[in-house]
């Protein structure tokens, strides 16, 4: 009889199932919802129309994207800025991790961390505060410093050349003490024999770095570069948006697709172009974390996301 | 020969590991600093006049000391005052429903006698690989949903966080089974289970998820960015960036006050900040262990 199966699957499943739903509903609608809405890049949206009633334009949206000089620039900058933040961070947070690993004293180790840590805590509007501070042309930190060395002010936002290494250093300030906790975490974890064993065989600290501790963090740090690789294409949006305030004098170094989508979206109200370059970056971003992934799961099943 | 070749050898390495020691802490202490010194540069900004700024830039210690900013800012204070209300009640109201719904789900599939576990595992899982992007979001909130200019759009659609069910998940999996099997068999519901078993054994991972997720609320200006038009509604972080972004909201201010006086514009946005960075830098003093904790769970556990 169905009808005992069906309730002897509920007494298993009843609570389970109530308790599910808030959530499951909530990313039925904020997330896969919006998946569905990539359709609105091959169309021709009007508000008036809705997403579904308005015209199917195929690939009209893309080819006019990719006919454009911004398709090129927003993927090139925001690949190469992202290369760099990858890069440096992992090297400062190993640095870090080393040094803090070697620290002796839990006052001046507390200390450190805490002031290393504050930086991630604080949100992206702020940081674009230090970074007005810092750089502004009148009375900016730096200029000031510029200054007093005999040398001329620089106009920081309007010259965009400077942009990848100013983004590159706000990058390490608030990521760098944030990053080198699992390294640090990792070093932890190594069995203090096999430094006692290099000690008597009369290693010092940097060789012990160099032939103990660095070869045990290799799989890490592979496996970190791989899953920041899966985000490539994904911008911070936060951190240009606020760091950058915007402007479009450093848009040829600073325009990522992110940025860009927000811009076609909200300021051009060019619904086409942003939604256009929103599923590029998805589908791409896609297939990146997928690669990424494979990659990872071929050296560590353990440590990858499936 | 050998033993004065080790007494030798034994100096140098005192020396060296001195040296070393030395320099390893220098760095250390210059690379905290260069974390610490923005903050003491916008807190000196705040405590300085618009003269003293015009006339030195941003130094790290006021040189004229003066409150008038801070004057400035609280003068009106109702602006600030509702922001700081609605930010607060965003925080506490959306982190605990957040927390609620992510880990009634979590230990919903935490449960072996589930048989959807796998599947809606999945489901969520796939949200983190995949995401429709900006556009159908904004048009979806904005032209179907209408919680634009709500409070509702601040708190439901960052609700979720697949990662977190995810991490949530683990917590549950590593509670003795055989406790809350106990309890079934002694006539305690799923419920009941949850509330007064799972909840109370797994709160020292739920409070770090639970602080992460008040800190993710707070922080949150882009929803505003992109969803509220009314003043009303901007929570701190939002109000600041409309601060560093216009000077409107100072001239507005300044017909309150009376109009000989020279509105300070550096040392209120900075005052501004500073009150936006105040409760984040004083809960961290508290707890930072549970952060720093969070961050190994959510980057080995996961």
């Amino acid at each position: 009889m169905p009808f005992r199966r069906v309730r002897m699957w509920l007494r298993d499943n009843g609570a389970p199932l109530i308790m599910s739903l808030p959530g499951f509903l909530q990313l039925l609608i904020f997330a896969y919802i919006p998946m569905f809405g990539i359709i609105i890049a091959f169309k021709e949206y009007r508000f008036d129309q809705g997403i579904l009633g308005s015209k199917w334009i195929g690939f009209y949206n893309f080819r006019y994207l990719f006919s454009s000089a911004v398709a090129v620039r927003i993927t090139r900058n925001t690949v190469t800025l992202n290369f760099f933040f990858i890069l440096t961070g992992l090297l400062a947070s190993l640095i870090v991790a080393l040094l803090m690993n070697e620290v002796q004293g839990k006052l001046r180790s507390r200390f450190y961390q805490s002031a290393m840590f504050l930086p991630h805590f604080i949100s992206w509007v702020i940081v674009g505060y230090f970074v007005f501070a810092m750089l502004n042309l009148e009375d900016g930190l730096i200029n000031h410093l510029l200054q007093s060395l005999g040398r001329k002010p620089i106009r920081w936002y309007g010259e965009a050349q400077y942009w990848p290494g100013i983004l590159v250093i706000t990058n390490l300030w608030k990521g760098m003490g944030y990053g080198s906790i699992l390294y640090l975490a990792v070093m932890l974890g190594i069995n203090p024999e096999f430094y006692e064993a290099a000690k008597i065989d009369g290693a010092n600290k940097f060789q012990q770095i160099l032939h103990i501790t660095l070869p045990m963090l290799v799989p890490i740090i592979v496996i970190q570069l791989l899953l920041a690789m899966g985000g490539m294409f994904r911008a911070n949006f936060g951190m240009i948006f606020n760091a950058t305030q915007n402007r479009s004098s450093l848009y040829p170094t600073t325009d990522v697709i992110d940025t860009f989508v927000y811009r076609a979206l909200l300021q051009m109200g060019d619904m086409g172009m942003a939604a256009a370059a929103g599923v590029y970056q998805s589908v791409v971003g896609f297939v990146l974390v997928i690669l990424s992934n494979w990659l990872v799961r071929r050296i560590d099943p353990e440590r990858s996301l499936f | 020969m050998t033993a004065l070749h080790h007494a030798r050898s034994g100096r140098w390495y005192v020396i060296m590991g001195f040296a070393g020691r030395f320099l390893l802490n220098l760095v250390l202490l210059l690379l905290s600093l260069a974390c610490l010194v923005p903050f003491m540069v916008i807190v000196s900004a705040s405590f300085s006049t618009e003269e003293a700024i015009g006339k030195y830039g941003y130094t790290l210690i006021p040189r004229e000391f003066s409150t008038t900013a801070y004057q400035f800012i609280l003068n009106d204070y109702t602006r600030v005052a509702r922001a700081y209300g609605v930010s607060i009640l965003i925080t506490l109201a959306g982190a605990a429903l957040s927390m609620l719904v992510m880990s009634l789900w979590a230990y919903a599939l935490s449960r072996k006698q589930f048989t959807l576990r796998q599947p809606m595992s999945f489901y969520i899982f796939f949200t983190m690989l995949f995401s429709g992007g900006l556009v159908p979001s904004y048009i979806l909130i904005t032209q179907y949903l209408h919680i634009n200019n709500t409070l509702w759009v601040l708190i439901l659609p960052g609700m979720v966080s697949g990662w977190n069910v995810l991490v949530l998940r683990t917590f549950f999996q590593d509670l003795p089974e055989e406790l809350l099997d106990a309890a079934k068999i002694d006539g305690a519901g799923e419920w009941r289970i949850f509330f007064q078993m799972a909840i109370p054994l797994s709160t020292p991972g739920l409070a770090t998820i639970g602080l992460f997720t008040m800190l993710g609320y707070w922080n949150d200006w882009y929803t505003a960015l992109l969803y509220l038009d009314k003043p009303d509604l901007y929570p701190v972080q939002y109000l600041l960036y409309v601060i560093m972004n216009s000077l409107r909201w100072f001239q507005e201010g300044t017909q309150v006050m009376s109009m000989s006086i020279r509105p300070p514009l550096v040392p209120a946005r900075m005052s501004m900040a500073v009150l936006a960075i105040g409760p984040i830098a004083f809960a961290y003093l508290f707890v930072q262990k549970y952060f720093i904790r969070g961050i190994r769970l959510g980057s080995i556990k996961g």
